[in-house]
């Protein structure tokens, strides 16, 4: 059984959470001011999960255009989104919701544009 | 000389809301200036998401917030002229404006409003000593580079500054194959929110130095390093403590200060606990018409309350438009009580007030468990819990129409922190 | 084979070279900057002295009362901005007063004009929210400020129109004497110029020139001034320029309206070992608050916008080193030129060019253009020049930089011009563009852009400054190079003058 402090970032109380994480499960935590803090803390010491935002270059646009994930992804497989992301090789038009890469790095999750080209 | 009834200027998510209300309650000559290409403000480069949480219920990214405003102006068929600086507005709201499609332009607007937004505090107003080499930037210039124009500002990195603006391009920077070296923070908190901190510093290893500054900057073309050191109580260096960072890249968070240079021109008195206008329930300034909101009112944390009190400055707007009505009914001036900064609006016209109207403020110091208390004439006539309160999140207190009855000639109302 | 070359291209040589091209001679001015004004000149209070502070009899006091006379017609002629505020010496002790009759007494002599003592009350009533303390103050009326960078890009700018070439990033190795007469100066990168004779107008290096060709050895220390700016947003505060008698705590520092309309207060005075050490100090920012204080008691720290250092080229001989070195014939020394070596510079420029004009049998030239041309500046007009000046050129109605509201066309022009900005201080210097109150974070990103467009460079070729004062470290090369910049849309090849 492992134990890990987190800070809660539900609200700016910013609970210093105590958890125990036995393999995949978490077992207990501790010190949460709510019932968010316990539902962040289960989420964050199991599968942490984060949005990536990210630009890209659109031929014939000068500036680079913004992406996001559609939602969030595995928190390990952040980079080796960024880096498929960096790849990425778009033609004008792009409209906000246009799918600039499928399924990121097997997560499932499409990187989409967030600005008109 | 062209009439205009409400003139908006700045088309950042300030000057988009009022635009927007103010074709909303009928107003058919509106007008949204904007010195950019493109509409949308600081919000075209905060590529990040954190946005429309409390307007549309959605995580979005500053760009697609924008759009969501920018496509119901289009609807709304609001006329907007981009690329067009105001140089000039007076006491009787002539605005004079610079384009390079329609020159030199004069309106002659029934209301204004005041949109324009904040700039950044600069290395120079720190006095922070040392070279002046290339790689001293404001985090938005920062920003700016990377998100819109697509280049790197510098590869090893020392950020000053823990606001959400620095700790944004901690993240920034590390996305983009940065290595930032660590976030030096004055006071013994960041004025963040935990989520950015937990975020874009934790989740990358970066240091949070809490209760240090930054001393020297190195490097007489570029920057080498900066030299850091803790602070005592009275945010003084304590000598023995310096440390140095060998970095290419110092990026500064240190402050943003309402952009009102425009509104002293005409005549607009400002606050000085705000830096913006002082207003009153319906924003409007002490120079008949004119409304301000959004950052260059006070400095806000997020956007949708920046959509949501430009709303209604743009409701106001219009409507004096309408009837050009300047109300003679007594005031309350509402004062920073202890613990309390900044309080919008600085007065009220009780019996103006529609249904309620919010108190913003920001808490001087981080306090666990106090209550917000708004006094009239040291009548207590509301008091709110808050589990903590910190300088980094803005409050918004609720009074009621009821809650004021009986105050329309009161001198004062005080808001407060008590434990 | 030139007949004259400049070695220093600040306000000094710039205006050396500017009086040689009025005489038929092939005239170069080098410098190991990539741009003019790079030494001193861009770091100094920026006051046109009146001339009582120098020891009658001086070449400092003679060329100082000379210079300034020089200064409005000049400014007049170049477009540069000038005005004649007044100095003020202000005493803040009854011990002081004194001082202020010697100084009279000084400038008297020298034949500075209209010196007279006033007594609190009048200095009270003339500035109002001068410090509490004050006594009593010598008036100088034709006390002045002026931009020391615009005048000598001016000067330089005119010089270029009128045939003299410019060489920068051309540091001088070594000048030595050539068996047929003349100089052999050669570069740093080797290149080797042959001349009839030297300028030597190297500021902080001018010792190091003239001790490889004269006996008479020289010294400079550098001797650094630390100073602050303050926002425009107090500019009426003071009208006059408010010096402080040197006292027992020291010099005193001076509190003066810029031409811009921001404030300038310092500076310190350090002697130094280094002589590119430019950096401000917490102790030296500190002490000109303190010592400000006196003179302006609310002194707002919270209006700093900038804050700097500059080197004074402080000579071991206690006097300007001016004129034909004795044994080094068609060697000339235009050295050791701290305060008042700004104000000095016109009148130096005048006396050696004639100097050495009379040397090499030179004559004047028919054709001399006397004003190279200014491009119009939007700050400075009217609306209704404005709103010509955009009619005519699209350009003008994109401001770029809006703390000081300066247009693209102006920014593009001051790329375009002979003595064309290379790097972002280039065009902060010929344009104001990013010395507001937001030091450049708005305007930096656009102004990159442009000089890149201009330049034919990439972003991460420019530089702040020259050398390696890069601004973007890397650049993300897959971006689109077709496609223009949409900001830029508006812009429009300007009319060059030639």
């Amino acid at each position: 059984m492992t134990a890990r402090e987190i800070t809660c970032i539900g609200c700016p109380m910013g609970c210093r959470l105590s958890v125990a994480v036995e393999g995949a499960a978490v077992v207990s935590v501790d010190n949460a001011g709510c019932g968010r803090g316990v539902a962040y803390a289960r989420q964050e010491c199991v599968c942490p999960t984060r949005m990536v935002t990210a630009r890209v270059t659109v031929s014939g646009r000068r500036t680079p255009l913004s992406v996001k994930t559609a939602r969030p992804v595995p928190k390990d497989k952040i980079f080796a989104c960024l880096e498929r992301i960096r790849e990425a090789h778009l033609t004008a038009p792009v409209k906000i919701g246009d799918v600039v890469v499928a399924d990121i790095c097997g997560t499932g999750v499409d990187v989409v544009a967030t600005m008109n080209s | 000389m062209t009439d205009i009834d409400t003139l908006i200027i700045g088309g950042g998510p300030a000057g988009l809301a009022a635009a927007i209300a103010a074709r909303e309650t009928g107003c058919e000559s509106v007008l949204l200036l904007e010195r950019d290409e493109a509409l949308g403000g600081i919000l075209r480069q905060c590529i990040h998401t954190g946005f429309g949480l409390h307007v549309f219920k959605e995580e979005l990214t500053g760009p697609e917030y924008a759009q969501r405003f920018i496509d119901k102006a289009a609807e709304l068929k609001v006329p907007v002229q981009c690329g067009t600086l105001v140089l000039n507005i007076t006491r009787e709201r002539i605005v004079t404006a610079v384009s390079p499609a329609h020159g030199l332009q004069r309106f002659r607007a029934k209301a204004i409003v005041l949109a324009m937004g904040c700039r950044e505090r600069t290395r120079g107003a720190l006095m922070i000593p040392g070279w002046r080499p290339a790689g001293v930037y404001a985090a938005g210039t920062a920003q700016r580079f990377v998100n819109r124009d697509g280049w790197m500002p510098g590869k090893r990195v020392v950020i000053l500054g823990s606001g959400d603006i620095g700790l944004i391009m901690a993240r920034r920077m590390t996305f983009e194959g940065a290595k930032v070296l660590a976030c030096v923070e004055l006071m013994p908190y960041s004025s963040g929110l935990t989520r950015n901190v937990v975020q874009c510093l934790d989740d990358f290893d970066i240091p949070l130095l809490l209760s240090h500054t930054v001393v020297d900057i190195h490097g007489r073309e570029r920057v080498e390093g900066v030299t850091v050191a803790q602070v005592d109580a009275l945010r003084k260096p304590v000598p023995g403590t310096e440390r140095r960072f060998d970095c290419d890249t110092l990026l500064l968070s240190v402050g943003l200060i309402p952009e009102n240079e425009l509104s002293k021109g005409a005549g607009v008195e400002l606050s000085p606990a705000t830096s913006g206008p002082q207003v009153d329930e319906s924003l409007q300034t002490c120079v008949p018409g004119i409304f301000a909101c959004g950052n260059v009112l006070h400095v806000h944390d997020l956007v949708d309350f920046v959509t949501l009190e430009s709303a209604q400055a743009g409701r106001h707007a219009a409507a004096f438009a309408r009837s050009q009505a300047i109300s003679h009914k007594p005031v309350i001036r509402v004062r920073d009580g202890a613990g309390v900064r900044g309080v919008v609006p600085q007065s009220l016209g009780v019996e103006r007030i529609e249904n309620e109207v919010s108190l913003m403020f920001r808490p001087t110091a981080v306090c666990k468990d106090a209550a917000v208390c708004v006094k009239i004439d040291g009548q207590e006539v509301l008091r709110k819990k808050h589990r903590i309160l910190t300088p980094g999140e803005m409050v918004n207190v609720t009074v009621t129409k009821d809650q004021l009855t009986g105050f329309a000639s009161a001198h004062e109302l005080t808001v407060e922190v008590v434990a | 084979m030139n007949d004259v070359i400049v070695i220093g291209a600040g306000v000094v040589g710039c205006a050396v070279a500017r009086e040689l091209s009025r005489f038929a001679l092939r005239v170069v001015v080098m410098d190991k900057a990539c741009d003019v004004a790079e030494g001193a000149t861009k770091s100094n209070s920026a006051i046109v002295h009146a001339g009582h502070d120098a020891k009658p009899g001086t070449n400092k006091a003679r060329f100082n009362v000379l210079g300034n006379a020089l200064f409005e017609p000049l400014c007049r002629e170049l477009g540069v901005p000038f005005q004649r505020n007044t100095s003020l010496v202000t005493a803040f002790s009854q011990e002081s007063i004194a001082t202020l009759e010697e100084l009279k007494a000084q400038g008297d002599k020298s034949g500075v004009p209209g010196l007279h003592i006033v007594n609190r009350e009048q200095v009270r009533e003339w500035e109002p929210n001068i410090g509490r303390d004050v006594c009593a103050a010598l008036v100088a009326p034709t006390g002045g400020i002026c931009c020391p960078y615009e005048l000598t890009f001016r000067l330089a700018e005119n010089a270029a129109a009128n045939g003299v070439s410019f060489f920068f990033n051309c540091g001088v190795q070594s000048v030595s004497r050539r068996a047929e007469g003349g100089w052999t100066v050669v570069a740093d990168d080797g290149r080797r110029f042959e001349t009839r004779a030297v300028v030597n107008a190297a500021g902080l290096y001018a010792d190091e020139l003239n001790n490889q060709v004269s006996a008479e050895k020289l010294k400079i220390t550098p001797r650094r001034g630390e100073y602050l700016m303050i926002d425009k947003a107090y500019a009426g505060t003071f009208r006059a320029t408010i010096f402080q008698v040197p006292s027992a705590m020291g010099k005193g520092v001076l509190v003066s309206p810029t031409v811009d309309g921001t404030l300038i207060v310092g500076p310190t005075a350090e002697n130094i070992e280094d002589k590119t050490d430019t950096r401000t100090t917490a102790s030296g920012l500190e002490k000109i608050r303190r010592a400000a204080s006196l003179t302006w008691n609310d002194l707002p720290l919270s209006g700093v916008i900038a804050t700097f250092a500059g080197l004074r080229a402080r000579g071991d001989r206690e006097d300007f080193v001016l004129g034909e070195a004795s044994d080094a014939p068609g060697f000339f020394n235009a050295a050791a030129m701290e305060s008042p070596g700004l104000t000095a510079a016109p009148a130096v420029g005048v006396w050696l060019a004639e100097r050495i004009a009379g040397k090499l049998g030179a004559v004047k030239k028919q054709g001399f253009v006397q004003e190279s041309g200014h491009w119009p500046v939007f700050r400075h007009m009217d609306d209704a020049a404005r709103a010509e000046a955009i009619l005519r050129d699209p350009a003008f109605g994109h401001i770029v930089c809006r703390c000081e509201t300066v247009s693209e066309a102006e920014i593009r022009a001051a790329i375009r011009c002979r003595i064309g900005a290379r790097t972002l201080d280039g065009v902060k210097r010929r344009t104001r563009a990013g010395m507001g109150r937001c030091q450049g974070g708005f305007c930096a990103p656009r102004i990159i852009a442009i000089l890149s467009e201009e330049l034919a460079l990439t972003p991460e070729q420019i530089t702040k400054f020259g050398g390696g004062s890069n601004l973007i470290t890397t650049l993300d090369t897959r971006l689109a190079t077709c496609g223009k910049d949409p900001e830029s849309r508006w812009s429009r090849v300007l009319q060059s003058h030639d």
